[in-house]
């Protein structure tokens, strides 16, 4: 017999093949905390068909918007993203790693102009995207902790 | 960045590719007449720098001033925030629009990496970063650059040492990037805690060129061309006697130098502590205040170059 140990969702979003031990990272950056209106399942160290372990979240009521995307893109980018309407896979696609990433992230350069009190967004070149590191248009820095520094 | 520098900000030196670092070096060797007084130029009258100094600085500061003098300009501007809107907390953002509406070129040295970046953008005319932080100080790259390729009649080839703090120094991240952009051959001697950072070392080897990392002066000094020398600082070592202990092994003094080719040049971006003896300026070695010197004719350069007056 086929085990569910969630059941299907009616309306929202599937954030599927997060990297495993990844899923509380994720919802952190997009925000999801104690005071939801709709429910959120979090499944850690699932088994997935390739043989490896993956983590899923799912969020009832809710899509996500590009921001929100690229967010998850930054910390596990090879998450699939499985919008819901009326129990049916309504979009189904792979978060993609931006080309440039911006008002998403802080730099991790203490010493960054980005990181004082001034009018500006920090921007980011992708300086490479496996291992995914990140080099600040402003001050240079390299940043590698990318979860971290999400804001 | 490519093609004329005219209204350009000079922010880094790796905007810069070998044939415009060539371009403003000639353009440098033909400021020298001017920036020594033998001749005069009226090529930027009129036209008034903005020079904002957030942190002290003799050599860049007054060497700016006269570069923009010698060619007939003005300079206005600060060089310490104290009793500026500044110190009221004004964003750099503001005193960058601010400063922007009432000159032609910005120099900015602040203490924030990324300050000069962050200042380009806000600034319509162009801005020279004049040192951040711990970051970019292209226009003494320049002046290094300048340095080397006239007194050794060129860069490439030339075993370039360079010894000191390379870790935190921000001086020779720059010059060791660019140098190898002219294919030098590079040796970085210093104690192993202060060896320069594994990324600059990356980037050079994507260049083609393999660096040797020393931690002893003696076993490299006699192949040298260039001995670039840097200061190491106090309070990078808690323990002051390691500190003495270190700084005395890297201490460049006259006996040291009979090691030296005969035509190997010592330079330091100074201010000098106690890493080069004065008995070394009296010896043919000796370039540092040379080029402290050719800082004149390179910002000269620059700026004569950003404001549209020369190719």
């Amino acid at each position: 017999m086929k085990e569910f140990k969630v059941t299907p969702i009616r309306n929202g979003t599937v954030i599927d093949h997060i990297d495993v031990g990844m899923s509380l990272k994720v919802l952190r950056i997009i925000g999801v905390r104690g005071d939801v209106n709709s429910t959120v399942s979090v499944l850690i160290h699932v088994p997935s068909k390739k043989g490896a372990w993956k983590d899923i979240v799912k969020i009832e009521d809710r899509e996500l918007d590009p921001k929100e995307l690229d967010k998850v893109a930054l910390i596990s980018p090879d998450a699939t993203i499985n919008i819901i309407r009326d129990y049916n896979v309504a979009e189904k696609f792979v978060v993609e790693v931006p080309e440039r990433v911006k008002g998403i992230m802080r730099c991790s350069n203490p010493s960054c102009i980005t990181n004082k009190n001034e009018p500006v967004e920090p921007e980011f070149a992708v300086e490479t995207k496996k291992p995914l590191a990140l080099r600040c248009t402003y001050c240079d820095r390299l940043t590698t902790d990318i979860a971290e520094n999400i804001v | 960045m490519s093609g004329s520098l005219k209204g350009s900000d000079i922010v880094s030196i790796r905007d810069f590719s070998r044939e415009q670092i060539e371009q403003i070096l000639n353009v440098a060797d033909k400021m020298v007449p001017v920036a020594k007084g033998e001749e005069k130029s009226t090529e930027l009258e009129g036209r008034v720098l903005g020079s904002l100094f957030y942190e002290p600085s003799t050599r860049t500061r007054l060497s700016f001033e006269a570069a923009m003098t010698r060619l007939g300009g003005r300079t206005l501007g600060f060089d310490e925030p104290k009793g500026s809107s500044v110190a009221k907390g004004e964003t750099l953002a503001d005193t960058i629009r601010m400063v922007d509406a009432y000159s032609d070129v910005i120099v900015l040295r602040h203490p924030q990496e990324g300050a000069a970046r962050l200042a380009g953008h806000f600034a319509e005319k162009p801005v020279i970063n004049a040192g951040d932080g711990a970051g970019q100080h292209p226009t003494q790259t320049l002046l290094d650059l300048f340095t080397i390729r006239n007194e050794k009649g060129g860069i490439d080839g030339n075993h370039v040492v360079i010894v000191g703090d390379l870790k935190y120094g921000r001086t020779v991240h720059s010059l060791s990037e660019a140098l190898s952009m002219f294919g030098a051959k590079l040796t970085f001697v210093a104690p192993p805690t202060l060896q320069m950072p594994k990324e600059h070392i990356k980037h050079i080897e994507s260049k083609g060129l393999k660096p040797k990392i020393s931690n002893s002066l003696d076993e490299v000094i006699g192949d040298a061309d260039v001995l670039y020398v840097t200061r190491i600082q106090k309070e990078r070592f808690p323990d002051p006697a390691e500190y003495r202990k270190v700084a005395g092994a890297f201490t460049i003094n006259r006996t040291m130098l009979r090691e030296a080719k005969k035509d190997m040049i010592v330079m330091h971006p100074l201010p000098r502590m106690n890493e080069i003896n004065p008995d070394v300026d009296g010896t043919d070695h000796a370039r540092y205040f040379v080029q402290a010197f050719n800082g004149v004719p390179v910002r000269m350069a620059l700026l004569s170059m950003v404001l549209g007056g020369m190719e």
